[in-house]
């Protein structure tokens, strides 16, 4: 069995129906585990109280939503240079995720900066970078919607996805010189108290759940994609 | 002049869609030296995006466009050298004027004409009098026209033209089908969209696409 | 018609390849002369947005002297902005763009050659006029020139990044809105740094660092940006 033989939809639409309920179930278990830990078993924390325990939450959303839109970067290097069309299908599918995540990280980061901060929102370097890379989900999204011709969405895509992951590192250090010139370093959600080990596991395990649920939606929304695209090809037959 | 340099072109197994709707499937034809290939067929057929391929602005799906055995690359070097496409529209500024838009497009083309050539050009085309006018004060005729100037001053041996007699009146037709002529005569080659029957001096072959 | 056809002259036997450039820049340039008004469109709209900030925030020269460079630089990218359907939609409008994508040159230099082209037309001439909108808001001396040489440096990125997104979005419904999208969130580092530079020297810093980093975003643009967009062109154009 050769894996590039799945790169083929009507291969990969039975194996991707195979394998999505697996990762939905590692989500669900790892989350209600890593959840529990979260708020009842990791303790309290002596300096941030237990406002602090939105990092559980705040950081693995944070990581995502970077680490998809690389992903989907790597994807796109894929489609455009093999002119494979899954690839081109996994970019489109992992999109609305990392842009969920990315969200996710905003949001968990203004309401962890109401009691620490006193404000929802302040631009500190780490926010203002995370709201930069929704920015660039946001254009891709808009950009392969804009386009009715599936194969100019796919190439256009990638190449955006490409052209904003070479620029991601650009802008992170940009924003970072931007904030130390203005002096106004703060401690965001990122910077976690020190942690101990218990606080290190019940992150680690929210990282897996969060990684088990991007790839099970990706799975399912790639079959919704198949289906879509290729309705004759896929449908007879397999489930 | 003559192209004695063009080897045949063929096309192989040319597959291409447009969404869920089939253009064309294995397709498969030669083309030699000298002789022309006329494009028929209904609206939408797909004669467009054939010659788009051939131009090599248009991926195909699967199959190619060989020249001389050799795999025409999608918009090599060779390929942008030894082709002149003219699409739909008459692609002139609207802003220039109409010597201006010649000696650009040449330009562009790396096809070095002098004044004299290109001035001579237009009056041929019957443009002599307006060479100076800006292009949006043209007919749609007259910006043909233009067209027909840019055939005739082109060296490039494999012309790929998409209904270039649209809003031509039957003086235009007739020059448009002396230069093919001229052009065929020397050693070069067409691939022609039109509906227009072709009654020139030449070897012409016609392919009928959308039966499918 | 009996006219006698002139005879075609046989392509030169050596492409002399950088020419390429060269031929779209002259191409493009002599459309902006013929298309007079709109030259002066994008400074107009500079001055505009400039001149509405202190409307809006009020009078106060410290105040103003504060977020001078700042508004300049904003008003600047805006601007560009707006100019960058001129850069490929016309032609793919009126069917020259296909010419040019079959043009026997590489498409990078020609795309290059337009870049520059729009460079000279927009980002040049509002680097020009900056320094007046730089004493309206009370700059002086070396902080004007900082700007103005931020802006030399930083306003070609600006074309560049643009060619990307104008490139994309080529023909679709909404390409302006859907190009501001894509383009802005890319303008950030140059924002940030052309910005910066200014803001250093009006706190008597040294803005060495911030105008050294521009040098860099413009060296680095100028290798790949041409390549992208020649990519996103051929995309779009498939």
């Amino acid at each position: 069995m050769k894996i590039y033989r799945y790169a083929s939809p009507t291969l990969f639409y039975p194996l991707a129906g195979a394998l999505w309920p697996w990762f939905a179930g590692f989500a669900a278990i790892l989350g209600a585990v890593g959840l529990y830990m979260s708020f009842f078993v990791a303790p309290t924390d002596f300096q941030q109280g237990e406002v602090y325990r939105i990092i559980f939450i705040h950081v693995p959303s944070a990581w995502m939503g970077m680490f998809i839109y690389l992903v989907m970067a790597f994807y796109g290097v894929l489609a455009l240079s093999f002119n494979t069309r899954i690839s081109a299908m996994m970019m489109h599918a992992l999109a609305p995720t990392g842009a969920m995540f990315t969200f996710i990280a905003l949001l968990t980061g203004a309401l962890w900066g109401r009691p620490t901060w006193g404000t929802y929102w302040i631009w500190d370097a780490r926010m203002t970078s995370t709201l930069i890379l929704l920015f660039l989900y946001l254009g891709f999204m808009a950009l392969t919607h804009a386009i009715d011709d599936t194969r100019r969405a796919d190439r256009a895509g990638a190449l955006l996805a490409i052209v904003g992951s070479v620029n991601i590192p650009i802008i992170y250090f940009s924003v970072k010189w931007w904030n130390s010139l203005h002096q106004s370093t703060s401690v965001s959600p990122g910077t976690a108290p020190k942690m101990a080990q218990i606080m290190l596991i019940t992150m680690l395990v929210m990282v897996f759940a969060c990684w088990a649920y991007s790839i099970a939606m990706a799975l399912v929304r790639v079959r919704a994609l198949i289906r879509e695209r290729e309705a004759g090809a896929v449908l007879e037959g397999t489930q | 002049m003559t192209h004695s340099s063009l080897p045949s072109l063929s096309v192989r197994g040319l597959t291409l869609s447009r969404g869920p709707r089939r253009l064309f499937a294995d397709l498969k034809w030669d083309l030699d030296a000298g002789s022309a290939m006329v494009l028929r067929g209904p609206n939408g057929c797909g004669k467009t995006t054939l010659l788009r391929v051939i131009a090599g602005l248009t991926r195909p799906e699967s199959g190619e466009v060989r020249l001389g055995g050799a795999p025409w690359k999608a918009l090599n070097a060779e390929q942008r050298r030894n082709c002149l496409y003219l699409g739909h529209s008459a692609a002139l500024k609207e802003e220039l004027s109409v010597d201006a838009n010649l000696s650009c497009a040449l330009d562009c083309d790396a096809e070095s004409v002098d004044a004299d050539a290109l001035a001579a050009a237009l009056a041929a085309v019957g443009l002599g009098e307006r060479r100076h006018l800006e292009a949006r004060r043209l007919s749609q005729g007259q910006k043909r026209r233009v067209g027909l100037a840019r055939l005739a001053l082109s060296a490039k041996p494999m012309w790929l033209l998409d209904e270039p007699t649209n809003a031509l009146d039957a003086e235009g037709v007739a020059l448009f089908l002396r230069l093919v002529e001229r052009h065929l005569g020397a050693g070069g080659m067409a691939c022609i969209a039109t509906h227009l029957p072709m009654d020139i001096g030449a070897p012409v072959r016609e392919i009928r696409l959308g039966s499918a | 018609m009996n006219a006698v056809l002139p005879v075609a002259i046989l392509p030169n036997a050596e492409l002399v390849v950088e020419r390429g450039a060269w031929v779209a820049l002259k191409r493009d340039l002599k459309i902006s002369m013929a298309g007079k008004g709109e030259l002066a469109q994008a400074l107009a709209f500079l001055v505009i947005v400039a001149s509405l900030f202190p409307l809006a925030v009020g009078p106060e020269t410290m105040l103003l002297k504060r977020i001078a460079a700042g508004v300049v630089w904003v008003a600047a990218l805006l601007a560009v902005l707006l100019t960058l359907p001129r850069l490929f939609a016309s032609d793919y409008a009126d069917g020259t763009l296909e010419q040019l994508l079959l043009s026997p040159y590489p498409l990078p230099l020609i795309v290059a050659g337009k870049i520059l082209g729009h460079w000279l037309t927009t980002g040049l001439p509002l680097t020009l006029v900056a320094p007046l909108l730089g004493v309206q808001y009370g700059l002086e001396g070396a902080e004007l020139a900082i700007l103005m040489l931020g802006l030399l440096l930083g306003t070609p990125v600006l074309s560049m990044i643009g060619a990307i997104g104008a490139a994309l979005t080529l023909g679709l419904r909404g390409a302006s809105i859907l190009m501001a999208l894509l383009v802005l969130p890319l303008y950030v580092p140059v924002l940030i740094f052309g910005a910066g530079a200014a803001g250093q020297v009006q706190a008597a810093m040294d803005p060495t660092a911030n105008l050294s980093l521009l040098g860099a975003c413009l060296l680095f643009g100028a290798l790949a940006a041409p390549f992208a967009a020649a990519a996103a062109l051929k995309i779009s154009l498939d």
